[in-house]
């Protein structure tokens, strides 16, 4: 059940702000961690640390089944056709890196074309560019209405013999807008291109089943959905993981090394050269059981539910424009404020104990389409509560007043 | 009483909503772009210099309202001063906003001074100033970061 008991299992939110009950409306950003995640940390380092796949001692052996237990709980979180194909990285940002560089970058040659959206978080878009210069590649966008819709439509027109890969979030950070990415998958398909799915901020508000989905890669990261950062998870589908090169090199990537010759491990471990973050894996497990318990699909509704009535109040107030009115929205609520600069906005917020996001969101492109130089932001998340609304409402007409 | 009340002085969002010399120099002598990439702010600063001394002094620009308002005092105060009175000004303004010990009369940049109590608005004031600097010394573009 979601309701505001689970504020208490959140001990960070128990604390006050400049004197006000603290409101945490930044989860687009980073979400907050339950005590169980926390606990599952101190555990982990109190009663289970030591190294894995290596030692043959009681808590190597332990730490390594904690760390390959929460593989197939994310395997089974996401219903992907084994825990192989999972991949532990630092975050969505790494894993995109990861396939820009050890799936796409061997397959592109000098005038070839990958696509990405007009509304990608820099994570998505700088990793393409990088490759694409160094290869004299070209980056084709994807363009959006001015809802903050992609124009799925257009995308047969611009895919052609060039298109080597596709890249697409599946929802947008700053307008909150959740893409046909089934859809978007299956014209990949129908033209034999392969397509990474940035889930970062889809997988804490929607059902993920990747069977379903069917993209040849999709990542996240472990902290927006109530884990630790420094976690995260790169999905591949098998057949094409076991034939890219390994991104990185280093210990347990590797099943035999001599200076002549090395033979790779299979996957995943190819992909996980090093001592990996194993508390942040862990505590990922940690999360997924968390919110597994309370029902992703409770978790949607409720959310949906406070996007729906803060939208609702906040289009109630003279000189405030939403950004972003995609038909389909996760969470997500940008706004700007006639004559307020959205880091004015900020601090008055912060004053009152309302945390949001003011700036550009890692999301320029996007900022530049509407011409704006940022937005403000609150994003929702299992723990916040209509009240936290209302107190967001408070303080917008605070700022208003303030500027008046 | 709010706590953003020592921030956001009646001066400072006067000057935010009608802001003194915003507007294009023609006949400019020195002039400079500053841009803070953290939250987009651009305010460019056009002077025109007489010898060692700034005769007029312009912005041109978009920003918050602590970056709007410093830039419009900045042009108020600066006008007739000579380079080393500007820089010797900027030292101390410096030290005003990030709290340091600052002893000196700054007349009216010391409403500024509730800015020390939020750190992450330290660039804001401080990016017209920045500007000017540039212009001053010759080059085109400065960066807080």
């Amino acid at each position: 059940m979601i309701n505001q008991k689970i504020k208490s299992d959140f001990p960070i939110l128990n604390q006050k702000i400049n004197g006000h009950d603290l409101v945490y409306l930044d989860n687009a950003a980073t979400t907050q961690k339950p005590k169980v995640v926390i606990d599952t940390i101190n555990d982990y380092y109190r009663k289970t640390n030591s190294n894995i796949h290596r030692g043959v001692h009681t808590l190597s052996q332990r730490a390594t089944e904690h760390y390959e237990n929460a593989r197939t709980k994310i395997a089974n979180f996401i219903n992907s056709e084994s825990e192989k194909e999972i991949i532990f990285v630092r975050g969505a940002t790494e894993a995109i890196n990861l396939v820009a560089n050890s799936y796409v970058r061997p397959l592109l040659n000098q005038d070839d074309e990958i696509i990405i959206s007009q509304m990608e978080h820099h994570a998505n878009i700088v990793p393409w560019q990088m490759i694409c210069k160094e290869i004299g590649a070209k980056l084709i966008i994807l363009p959006m209405n001015q809802k903050g819709e992609l124009i799925v439509s257009e995308l047969e027109n611009i895919i052609n013999k060039k298109t080597k890969f596709i890249a697409i979030n599946h929802v947008s950070n700053s307008l909150g807008t959740v893409n046909s990415i089934e859809e978007i998958v299956r014209i990949a398909h129908e033209n034999n291109i392969k397509i990474l799915v940035d889930g970062a901020q889809a997988i804490q508000h929607i059902p993920i089943n990747m069977k379903k989905i069917n993209a040849d890669f999709y990542c996240f990261s472990g902290h927006k959905i109530y884990a630790p950062s420094g976690i995260g998870i790169l999905y591949g589908k098998k057949k094409l993981l076991d034939e890219m090169l390994p991104y990185q090199g280093g210990g347990d990537m590797i099943k035999s090394v001599t200076f002549e010759k090395t033979i790779y491990n299979d996957v995943p471990n190819k992909f996980e050269a090093g001592t990996p973050n194993i508390s942040g894996a862990i505590a990922l497990g940690a999360a997924i059981d968390y919110i597994t318990n309370l029902g992703i699909k409770n978790i949607a509704k409720h959310e949906t539910e406070l996007l729906e009535y803060a939208t609702e109040e906040i289009s109630k107030i003279n000189g405030v424009r939403i950004i972003g009115n995609a038909e389909n929205k996760a969470s997500v609520l940008s706004f700007v404020i006639d004559n307020v600069h959205p880091h004015d906005v900020g601090t008055i917020m912060d004053a009152e104990g309302v945390a949001i996001r003011a700036g550009n969101h890692c999301n320029q492109p996007v900022m530049d389409f509407y011409s704006i130089p940022a937005t403000a932001r609150a994003s929702f998340a299992i723990y916040n509560t209509k009240e936290d609304v209302d107190k967001l409402i408070a303080a917008i007409t605070k700022t208003i007043e303030v500027f008046r | 009483m709010n706590d953003w009340d020592d921030l956001y002085l009646e001066v400072i969002l006067d000057h935010n909503k009608n802001p003194r010399n915003k507007n294009i120099l023609e006949d400019f002598t020195h002039e400079a772009k500053g841009h803070n990439p953290l939250c987009g702010d651009n305010i460019s600063i056009q002077i025109i210099m007489e010898g060692d001394n700034v005769a007029e002094a312009r912005f041109t620009g978009s920003g918050c309202a602590i970056s709007t308002a410093s830039a419009s005092i900045l042009t108020e105060t600066i006008k007739g001063k000579n380079r080393k009175e500007i820089e010797l000004l900027f030292g101390n303004f410096h030290n005003l906003v990030t709290g340091n010990e600052s002893e000196k009369d700054l007349g009216k940049l010391s409403i500024f001074g509730g800015v020390q109590k939020y750190p992450a608005r330290v660039k804001c004031a401080t990016l017209s100033w920045h500007a000017l600097m540039a212009a001053i010394e010759g080059k085109k573009e400065t960066s807080t970061e």
